[in-house]
């Protein structure tokens, strides 16, 4: 620790901190547009100069360390000034420099209102200029699909530079010429490839970067801002939703060190066209071979027909990628009046809650990662499934003392990794201790062993899952203070479906057999669409989009989306989190709990709950870890040992990624146009790849 | 100075493949340099591209370059738009003429060089004369200030000139045999045009 004083203030800080952190922890405020505390440290914007006492100049504090400042002529600590003439003049200095270039085009720019050049320019602009020359012009460039640009605005901080290259790890921003015609540009305009970019929006401190598909939608401050959490991974991002009215207009990151820091993927941001195209907003029934809309009544009449006199056992009910657990546990209660335990939730088949939490989520947690010092990637694709993660992943692999071995499909995953193999030969091949990665694995202080949705959701998951326990369990990755088994869910739903036990019970159905002919009579679908239902059965679905579930239905049931309802779900690894509600359904589109709760009535098979408070209650009692928002109720070594001892046969096929195509993983995503369109430009990349 | 952008694709060359001896030597120039640290040799190497493509960088080399250095392909770019003395745009095939248009030259008589220029080869500085053989640009000082004025053609100085001089440099490299390179009237090196006037005993 190292003594200063700043603006009179002596305070004790981190001889490695740099003076600007020095002068945050003083609580005084830095300006600054170059720096960025998750960045790598560039010292080209000036705005951050503070006055040394001694020195001649002011100085860059961002890139000046504690270290770096001597003491007084008698020893006294070295004496920082924050708010001196000196360096409100020298700042003023950068800022006349800055808008010299700048344009006066605040009225047209999106940036305008959350912009960091507009509010500091309040603080250290003047009012006129003494440029009477041109200003430079710049030509603004191509991108891709996400990112607009507007090049005049630029202030060359490369924050994007920093950011694409350290972040993302696709190193395709870059400043071109030099001086006053430098500019920020891809390659020959090549559109950006990472899953990350809309952050540069974010992280541009003007408006030289704005989102493409938010171009002069609305202004920050007429927006409702509602915080929430993302469902398009199973990362749970932390979100805030901006409506306008009953609009969802945008979704920005909130942050959260301990699941986003402060990026969300492109999936999680550019959906919001998604939310508003494709929705169903009536009830439709079936007739004739074609759907016609109908009123909640007839809707219920049709189920309640059906239903009437039905074995309750050829009653299903699978839940889909995007559904919350209150519904869950309502459709859960409901089949259990059937006396049915037909229940899934697509892409569960492997795991078994019985065992214990600790067999289905993601034990080391995400922050934890950056305590891993060796890291198996068994058949997943982390930058496609959780591009969040990833980052973290790559984040802790730059500090270089993580060891990636990757077991599964080769993919340019942002990180070097040793390829081990592609199925599960290589796999029983590690666990028998064979090969160099077995040695790191079990020289590692704190090794992962993290298990994707491509590996657990094949038909010999349970057993490949069991396999990855026990190589965790047999080269120490369950420690008193360290779970090193993760699972790594593409979901948002499937954790907080096995947290409450919607899995087949006893003598129920798996979702396999549940898609067999002539096995059910009723299945409910809860926004599922990967499943390909049999003839002969009656589709009962609840959701929000008229994708693949929908076209298959025989009663369409509009439910309410993630943005639209607050409700709980369960992070992959195990956070429970709640969801804000920031817009209302669309038409007569309803809360999902609130459909199964009404439908039950109509059926005489009434659920206990009249609230979404009672429900709560009911699940808080059956489930009590749900209560705790934000926390995860921690699984322990033993139940991933149970796991491990389970075995199974395994089959010989290579490892797929549970995602194949980013951008159109859910219902939401497959209606919206952006994601349309970012699917094509991957899609490009990828033929001229193989070129 | 103004913004440099790569020459227009219908100007860019398909591939660019190093000779033999040319890649050789890249080889060797990453080996001065540890592993993982092999983009260091980039200027080197591009330099060497710019060489063996009849002294400008097109597009096909910068990949080839950046390939061949595992770096991506727009810090290498980064590269050759900052350094001006890389050549985006072809230059002319018998000599590019860099007149150096620094105060001293200038105050000696490069103005008259450049006019030299404009009226021999091309109006506009990075334009190819009428058969492509020459081009010409001015550069800031090249070093030479005490035997002001120069210009540069490919790696030779030609020092000293008058209007007179300078297009009898360039009929030199028109006919295809260059005069000498340095003073082109009469001087030994910087010495005084009258001859030594120190050190003119030896002992």
């Amino acid at each position: 620790m190292t003594k200063l004083i700043i603006d009179g203030k002596e305070i004790d800080v981190p001889a490695e901190y740099t003076l600007l952190q020095a002068c945050e922890a003083a609580g005084a405020e830095i300006p600054r547009f170059c720096y960025h505390e998750r960045l790598s440290i560039a010292g080209n914007c000036r705005m951050c100069l503070v006055e040394v006492k001694g020195g001649p100049k002011p100085v860059a504090s961002c890139a000046w360390g504690v270290r770096d400042c001597r003491p007084g002529p008698n020893g006294e600590p070295p004496e920082i000034s924050t708010r001196s003439p000196m360096v409100k003049k020298a700042r003023e200095g950068v800022m006349e420099f800055l808008l010299i270039n700048h344009p006066l085009d605040c009225p047209i720019c999106d940036q305008g209102g959350e912009c960091d050049l507009q509010d500091q320019a309040m603080g250290y602009g003047v009012d006129t200029s003494r440029f009477a020359e041109n200003k430079r012009a710049v030509e603004d460039k191509y991108l891709g699909a996400l990112v607009k640009t507007s090049m005049n605005r630029c202030i060359q901080c490369t924050r994007c530079v920093r950011f694409s290259a350290e972040v993302c790890g696709t190193p395709e921003m870059g400043a071109t010429g030099r001086g006053e015609d430098m500019e920020i540009t891809t390659y020959l305009e090549h559109a950006l490839s990472s899953e990350l970019q809309g952050n540069l929006v974010d992280i541009c401190p003007v408006g030289a970067l704005t989102s493409k598909p938010y171009a002069f939608a609305a202004r920050p401050w007429e927006l409702g801002k509602t915080q929430s959490v993302d469902v398009m991974d199973g990362v749970g991002s932390a979100i805030r939703v901006d409506t306008r009215g009953r609009e969802v207009m945008r979704i920005l990151p909130r942050t959260n060190d301990a699941v986003n820091e402060e990026w969300i993927s492109d999936k999680t941001r550019h959906i919001v066209d998604g939310l508003r195209t494709q929705r169903l907003d009536r009830p439709y029934v079936r007739e004739n071979g074609k759907l016609r809309a109908a009123t909640w009544p007839e809707a219920f009449a049709a189920i309640a027909a059906k239903t009437g006199r039905i074995d309750g056992r050829r009653v299903g009910a699978i839940a889909g990628d995007l559904a919350g657990v209150e519904e869950i546990f309502a459709l859960k209660d409901l089949l259990a009046k059937w006396g049915s335990s037909n229940l899934a939730v697509q892409g569960g088949a492997a795991f078994d809650p019985k065992l214990g939490r600790a067999s289905y989520i993601f034990n080391p947690t995400i922050a934890g990662i950056e305590q891993a010092d060796a890291l198996l990637i068994v058949g997943a694709n982390p930058r496609k499934e959780a591009a969040v993660l990833n980052a973290r992943i790559r984040k802790r692999w730059r500090t270089g003392q993580l060891k990636i071995g990757v077991i599964g499909p080769k993919a340019d995953l942002t990180y070097d990794y040793d390829y081990l193999g592609a199925g599960t030969d290589s796999l029983s091949e590690l666990a028998s201790g064979k090969g160099s990665f077995a040695d790191v694995l079990k020289k590692a202080k704190n090794p992962i062993v993290l298990v994707g949705s491509g590996a657990a959701g094949r038909h010999d998951g349970a057993a490949v899952l069991a396999l990855a326990a026990k190589i965790a369990a047999d080269f120490g990755a369950l420690k008193d203070d360290w779970n090193g088994f993760a699972v790594l869910h593409d979901t948002a739903s499937r954790v907080g479906a096995l947290d409450i036990g919607f899995v087949p019970g006893a003598g129920g159905l798996n979702a396999a057999q549940m898609t067999t002919f002539g096995t059910l009579d009723v299945l409910f679908l809860l926004g599922a669409d990967e499943i390909n239902a049999p003839d002969g059965t009656f589709v009962v679905y609840i959701g929000t989009h008229g994708d693949r579930g929908a076209h298959r239905a025989d009663v369409i049931l509009p439910g309410a989306a993630y943005t639209e309802k607050s409700v709980i779900y369960v992070n992959t690894e195990g956070r429970v989190q709640m969801t804000g509600r920031a817009a209302f359904p669309p038409g007569d589109a309803r809360e999902d709990w609130a459909i199964i709760r009404a439908l039950s009535e109509v059926l005489g098979k009434k659920l206990p709950y009249d609230s979404v408070a009672d429900l709560r209650r009911t699940i808080f009692k059956a489930v009590p870890h749900l209560m705790r928002l934000d926390q995860i109720a921690a699984g322990n070594a033993a139940e991933v040992r149970a796991l491990a001892g389970k075995g199974g046969s395994l089959e010989k096929a290579p490892f797929k990624s549970s995602v194949e195509d980013f951008y159109l993983t859910n219902a939401i995503a497959r209606a919206s146009a952006v994601m349309a369109e970012c699917s094509r430009l991957a899609a490009e990349r990828v033929l001229q790849a193989a070129e | 100075m103004s913004v440099r952008r790569l020459a227009p694709k219908e100007l860019q060359p398909e591939s660019f493949a190093f000779t033999e001896e040319n890649l050789a030597w890249a080889k060797r120039e990453i080996t001065k340099y540890p592993p993982g640290r092999q983009a260091s040799a980039a200027i080197a190497i591009l330099w060497r591209a710019q060489e063996q493509n009849e002294g400008w960088v097109s597009e096909a080399a910068i990949r080839t370059v950046a390939d061949m250095l595992d770096m991506p392909y727009i810090r290498m770019l980064e590269i050759a738009t900052f350094y001006t003395m890389f050549q985006l745009q072809p230059v002319g095939k018998k000599a590019h003429v860099q007149v150096c248009g620094t105060t001293p030259c200038r105050l000696r008589g490069a103005g008259d060089i450049i006019e030299v220029c404009q009226s021999r080869i091309h109006h506009e500085p990075f334009h190819l004369s009428k058969d492509g053989n020459f081009s010409w640009e001015e550069v800031e000082c090249l070093g030479a200030c005490v035997n002001a004025p120069m210009v540069m053609i490919w790696k030779d100085t030609y020092e000293d000139l008058t209007k007179e001089s300078f297009g009898k440099v360039l009929d030199g490299f028109a006919s295809g045999n260059p005069p000498k390179p340095g003073p082109q009237n009469g001087r030994q090196f910087s010495a005084p045009i009258t001859g030594p006037t120190t050190l003119k005993e030896t002992t």
